[in-house]
């Protein structure tokens, strides 16, 4: 909570009229914490919870690699094998990755571009509690009945009430639902905020690359959740009111789900991907002290490749007998989105071309990322390949595959956003040395683990099998990357030791330790709670650096902003509210009222839902305007 | 800090050469042994060609550019190129023509390996339907199901006519074919040839709980006298199933009174009554397979005493009752004796059945 | 969506800060929202569409279904839009009388709309169609059920809004907040059009569907 040494802004003053869920004013304690509408307090919220998911999941991966060090194991029941490994990649891409880059965007997107906040900083709230509610039902099916055992994908029929009659389907069906709401809503949230909320000067072509990628992942979201939504409502209707959606005796399709499903899911892996690129194509050009290559290209490929993601969910199911025509079809639009792929690549390595590249710990993970990302694009490639599919499907070749893209790839970069990052966080430097150390067990760790997999796969190793059999060559493979598993495992105790090591007694970083480009890097370290005391005007692409090297840009001078007084009457503050936090909760209620049947808690939950709104919308504007010293420096200068 | 990707390259690459010198394996997709396997690994060789080009190239810059743009004490600051469009558009070209460099023989492959095909009086078609957690065998044309087994001859195109009973299941023998799913509701169809007689190893590739770790199989593909002689044995009229050896014509009657009757069918049980239901492995001729409990153990005397004993600690989480209590004081006895009867399914004689199993019952 | 050139004149940014687009953000928020909501309704349509004629008993659709009644409760809907275009207008013209007035009467059509839907619900269970009972019920009820929530949500929105501006006075300067419902209202009313195209009227052009 030492966060909030941030200065306290001029005390709030709560709307007239008062009462009980009146906009209250904490800023510091928990009532701050959940009643706060701030970006920056939300990002760290968003990051704090992913990384906790993300040990949660890194704990089952433990277990599950410890079960398959060798053939013939007895650590786990086949049961609760299939609940871990559906936990680890339900946490790992709905509860970790994907909000790990929700929470980059939450805190970095109006720094970016210059804003105080989101459009909508209430809705922003929400969307953080539905998540981290969402994530705590699904978690708390473990104490009530046990977790969801059907793999991330849930293939239907497996999830009807008759092949499954535990809870577990439950929770990850109604969890999700819950955590998609969040989902859904913040990336709405985000879209405008990027449309309408640019510092004057800041085009869309001058806008970072990371806020670019967050609008088209956002885009991604609001189309791809949908279906999700829909596919995972028919399954709990179907085990709830008895529908028959998925009831193959009724003449129900178990492939409908499949088509849904991947319908969202592969623009999922965009999902989770395009921010990822986002980071690294802030990294780069920041150690490179170079522009990033080829911008407009970098920005189409990056919507060209969202655009792609819808047309090929059909990949996922090359096995499923959709016939020759249509496995062609689908394999085709696949290796096209290998092209935006591969000129992102060279536009990165373009980058660094010619510059003057410095090698901190952030640039180490960006250059494993591209390393990892190439492998894992490459087996991308190969898995297009239907006829390769059909044996590499459901082994461990995509087990690995999808590690290289999801983790070598994008968690790769996040943490290369993490040490990029924490100086703007926290105003503290990440330690540089036992960095460079910490990274380098992450490496080798990763490697080891993941390389051996694809072999294991196309040696007849399937996926979600809880054992293997002794002799058929696949021993070695398993070996290796369980002990590759403490090698990672103490890279991420070193990083958690490292950031709260840091958190306490870091060296100060200054506002600007990097040199780098972007106008985050213009405020103060962590940012005040107004972002920035006057509003920034843009000139250039890198507003920031373009500020501190005018020399060295070519954008205009900013002169017809000259004369506009942006923050004539202060700078407007969104109120605090207790009603984000109120839906959230009723919601997440709900969900249980949902899930055990029981109507009257159900009733009860939709009541307050609907008051909850009703106090939302009428709440009134709210906020407090401030008004820094005329005579303290700018921030934009 | 590059010696740190030397130091985390070499090893590995080290680990990879020295244990991956084989990769031929009984359930290994790199170990083709028909023409479809063999076609989908040849497209998988050219794509690995293509890529060991791209990470040369690829990786190659990057190492150049890690080496050659450090910044050490460096504090100039370099020209702000933004791009350089001639190159981006040449850097375009080349991941297309890599792309159409893959999709080509992908796309032959496709049609060589996926076609839907009617099946002609050439084929043999088998129905094969996939029970949480074992695999039904029926040949339409010999009339005779089996299970968990799945024979074939050397000379004849199989098509593989793909159901499931209750969830997805994945049909897969990698060194024969990839995988083909069984979707309810959905007939897949699956075709391939096994040219060399030879065992095997199949694996259930969709998760479908349970015991889907044990949902395993084997194809044996043998000469076309063998595998007629087999599907003869089929033939044998139920009265003469059940040998004059006394222990098996205990467990012939314990099979009643323990209550395996109640799911496990068994052709011309008594003369022409039949046994059991569809919904559990066909146990006629059991004697013939090579592997009991869908291809966890050998099946020998044994292996099947102990699978009697206790089903769930050799394949947790299937849906076979011990019969048996622990204390039961004539549980070795009975279970000998149901093992003995079990094995003499299919076999004119007990010598002979170890015979018969004898010759295909190591791995490979 | 967004206008990249400066929107603002100088002197005239307001309290509440600069913006880079001339769209308000509620209507930019609404319109993302009903891009998303296109692909709800997308995917309940087309699970509609793929498992038509799919059900393995019946009633089946043509015994059910009837046309003339839901054309009327379409015709209510569709007067219902024609009553939003009217209300706004009148906010705008600071007309605050018939603003409410017609505001009223756009959730009172949709309120009927709701009551056939009520009765058609009531008439097709008595008839057998029930919820468990086959692949059309299941695929049906939940397609118009969804889609009769959106409408209830409506309704209750706009209520709201006429006892908002007896709270409040609204004027013309509120107008962006009830063209935000306008939009919405606009929106479900486009999408019964087409269910009623493809779950109603197409069984009944001879040669289509069946």
């Amino acid at each position: 909570m030492a966060i909030g040494r941030r200065d306290v802004p001029a005390p709030a003053t709560p709307d007239a009229g008062g009462g009980l869920l009146a906009r209250p004013a904490w800023t510091k304690g928990l009532g701050s914490w959940l009643t706060t509408v701030d970006h920056k307090r939300l990002g760290i919220l968003y990051i704090l919870t992913s990384f906790t998911f993300m040990g949660l999941a890194s704990i089952e991966a433990f277990i599950i690699r410890l079960q398959l060090a060798a053939p013939g194991m007895e650590l786990v029941s086949p049961d609760v094998y299939n609940q871990l490994f559906t936990m680890h990649g339900v946490t790992m891409i709905f509860l970790a990755i994907m909000p790990l880059g929700t929470g980059f965007a939450n805190y970095f997107v109006p720094l970016m571009i210059g804003a105080r906040d989101l459009a909508f900083p209430r809705l922003n709230a929400f969307g953080y509690w539905v998540y981290a509610f969402g994530g705590l039902f699904v978690y708390s099916s473990f104490f009530l009945g046990g977790a969801p055992d059907v793999g991330w994908f849930a293939y239907a029929p497996l999830t009807s009430l008759s092949n499954n009659p535990g809870n577990g389907t439950d929770f990850y069906m109604i969890g999700l639902l819950i955590g998609g709401i969040g989902s859904l809503v913040t990336a709405m949230n985000l879209i405008v905020t990027i449309f309408s909320m640019r510092a004057p000067g800041m085009t869309m072509m001058r806008m970072p690359v990371f806020v670019w990628m967050i609008l088209v992942t956002s885009f991604l979201i609001v189309f791809a959740f949908p279906p999700l939504t829909i596919a995972l409502t028919q399954i709990v209707f179907d085990r709830t009111f008895g529908t028959l959606f998925y009831v193959p005796e009724a003449g129900g399709l178990p492939i409908l789900w499949q088509h849904l499903f991947w319908i969202f899911g592969h623009p999922e892996v965009y999902i989770v991907i395009l921010p990822a690129f986002g980071v690294i194509s802030e990294v780069i050009p920041t150690f490179s002290r170079k522009p990033i290559f080829g911008y407009p290209v970098m920005i189409l490929s990056g919507i060209f490749i969202g655009f792609m993601g819808f047309a090929v969910w059909s990949h996922h199911m090359f096995t499923t007998g959709l016939g020759p025509v249509a496995n062609t079809a689908f394999a085709l639009t696949s290796f096209v989105i290998g092209v935006p792929t591969g000129v992102k690549i060279f536009n990165w390595l373009g980058t660094m071309w010619g510059g003057s590249v410095r090698f901190t710990t952030s640039m180490l993970y960006a250059m494993a990322f591209l390393f990892m990302f190439v492998i894992g694009g490459i087996t991308g490639i190969m898995l297009a390949m239907p006829p390769f599919t059909a044996q590499a499907t459901d082994s461990y070749f995509v087990v690995a595959h999808f590690h290289y893209v999801m983790g070598g790839g994008a968690l790769f970069a996040f943490f290369a956003g993490v040490y990029y990052w924490f100086p703007k966080l926290t105003g503290k430097l990440l330690p540089e040395r036992f960095g460079q150390w910490t990274f380098a067990a992450m490496f080798i760790g990763f490697n080891m683990i993941f390389m051996p997999q694809h072999f294991a796969g196309l040696m007849g190793m399937p996926r979600r099998t809880q054992t293997y059999e002794a002799g058929i060559g696949l021993e070695i493979w398993n070996l290796v990357s369980t002990a590759g598993t403490f090698v990672m495992g103490t890279a991420l105790f070193m990083l958690l030791f490292s950031v709260i090591y840091a958190f306490r007694n870091g060296t100060p970083a200054g506002n600007d330790p990097w040199d780098a480009r972007t106008l985050e890097w213009a405020a103060t370290s962590p940012p005040q709670h107004h972002n920035f005391d006057e509003q920034p005007i843009v000139t250039d692409r890198d507003a920031f650096w373009a500020q501190k090297y005018p020399e060295a840009s070519h954008g205009d001078d900013g002169s017809q902003w000259e004369g506009m007084d942006f923050d004539a009457h202060g700078i407007h503050m969104p109120g605090q509210s207790w009603y984000p936090f109120l839906l959230a909760t009723s919601i997440f209620i709900a969900g249980y009222g949902l899930l055990f049947e029981n109507w009257p808690l159900s009733i009860l939950m939709l009541v307050v839902l609907v008051g909850a709104t009703y106090g939302w919308a009428f709440e009134g504007v709210g906020g407090h305007h401030v008004h820094p010293d005329d005579g303290a420096e700018a921030a934009g200068d | 800090m590059t010696r740190w990707f030397r130091s985390a390259l070499v090893p590995i690459l080290a680990a990879l050469l020295l244990s991956g010198c084989d990769f031929a394996g009984p359930q290994s997709a790199l170990d083709p042994a028909g023409p479809i396997a063999q076609a989908q690994l040849d497209l998988f060789n050219w794509s690995l060609w293509l890529s060991a080009l791209v990470m040369i190239g690829t990786f190659g810059v990057l190492a150049y550019v890690i080496l050659r743009y450090r910044r050490g004490q460096r504090t100039d600051i370099p020209e702000q190129s933004h791009g350089n469009p001639k190159l981006e558009i040449a850097l375009t070209i080349v991941p297309v023509i890599i792309v159409v460099m893959v999709a080509v023989p992908t796309v032959r492959t496709i049609f060589a390996t996926e076609a839907r095909v009617t099946p002609t009086e050439e084929d043999l078609v088998v129905k094969v339907t996939g029970y949480q957690w074992w695999w039904k065998f029926e040949y339409p044309e010999y009339g005779i199901t089996t299970a968990n087994e799945l024979r074939l001859p050397t000379d004849r195109r199989v098509v593989l006519q793909l159901d499931s009973a209750d969830v997805l299941h994945s049909f897969w023998v990698p060194r024969l074919a990839g995988k083909r799913d069984m979707i309810p509701n959905q007939g897949n169809q699956l075709t391939f040839t096994a040219p060399e007689a030879g065992t095997y190893y199949g694996q259930c590739a969709e998760l479908c709980l349970g015991a889907h770790a044990y949902m395993k199989f084997r194809v044996i593909s043998e000469e076309p006298a063998a595998f007629e002689a087999w599907a003869d044995t089929f033939d044998i009229d139920g009265a003469q199933r059940v040998q004059a050896d006394p222990q098996v014509q205990r467990g012939h009657q314990l099979f009643a009174q323990k209550g395996c009757t109640t799911c496990h069918r068994v052709d011309g049980y008594r003369g022409t009554t039949e046994v059991g239901t569809p919904e559990f492995p066909d146990l006629t001729n059991f004697g013939t397979r090579t592997t009991l409990g869908a291809a966890i153990l050998p099946n020998t005397q044994e292996n099947l005493e102990a699978w009697l004993r206790d089903p769930d600690d050799l394949k947790p989480g299937n849906y076979m009752p011990a019969l048996w209590s622990e204390d039961d004081p004539d549980a070795d006895e009975e279970i000998a004796a149901v093992a003995a009867y079990l094995l003499s399914l299919g076999t004119p004689d007990e010598t002979e059945a170890r015979a018969f199993v004898g010759g295909t019952h190591g791995d490979r | 969506m967004a206008a990249d050139a400066p929107t603002q004149a100088a002197g005239t940014v307001p309290a509440h800060g600069w913006r880079s687009s001339s769209l308000p953000d509620m209507k930019l928020m609404m319109w993302i929202f009903l891009a998303s909501d296109i692909m709800f309704f997308g995917t309940l349509i087309g699970t509609y569409l793929i498992y038509k004629g799919r059900s393995l008993t019946g009633p089946y659709p043509q015994d059910v279904l009837d046309i003339p009644l839901t054309t009327v409760s379409t015709f209510v809907l569709l007067m219902s839009s024609f009553l939003m275009v009217i209300a706004l207008d009148a906010l705008k013209r600071n007309d605050v009388a018939k603003f409410r007035l017609w505001t009223f009467g756009v959730a009172f059509f949709g309120a009927i709309f709701l009551g056939f839907q009520v009765y058609e619900f009531n008439h097709f269970v008595d008839l057998g169609l029930t919820l468990q009972g086959n692949l059309f019920g299941t695929t049906f009820y939940v397609l118009t059920g969804t889609h009769g929530v959106h409408v209830a949500i409506g309704v209750l929105w706009l209520l709201s809004i006429v006892v908002a501006s007896y709270v409040r006075p609204w004027t013309s300067k509120d107008a962006t907040n009830l063209e935000v419902a306008g939009l919405y209202w606009h929106f479900v009313d486009v999408v019964w059009i087409v269910i009623f195209t493809l779950v109603y009227l197409v069984d009944f052009i001879p040669g289509a569907g069946g």
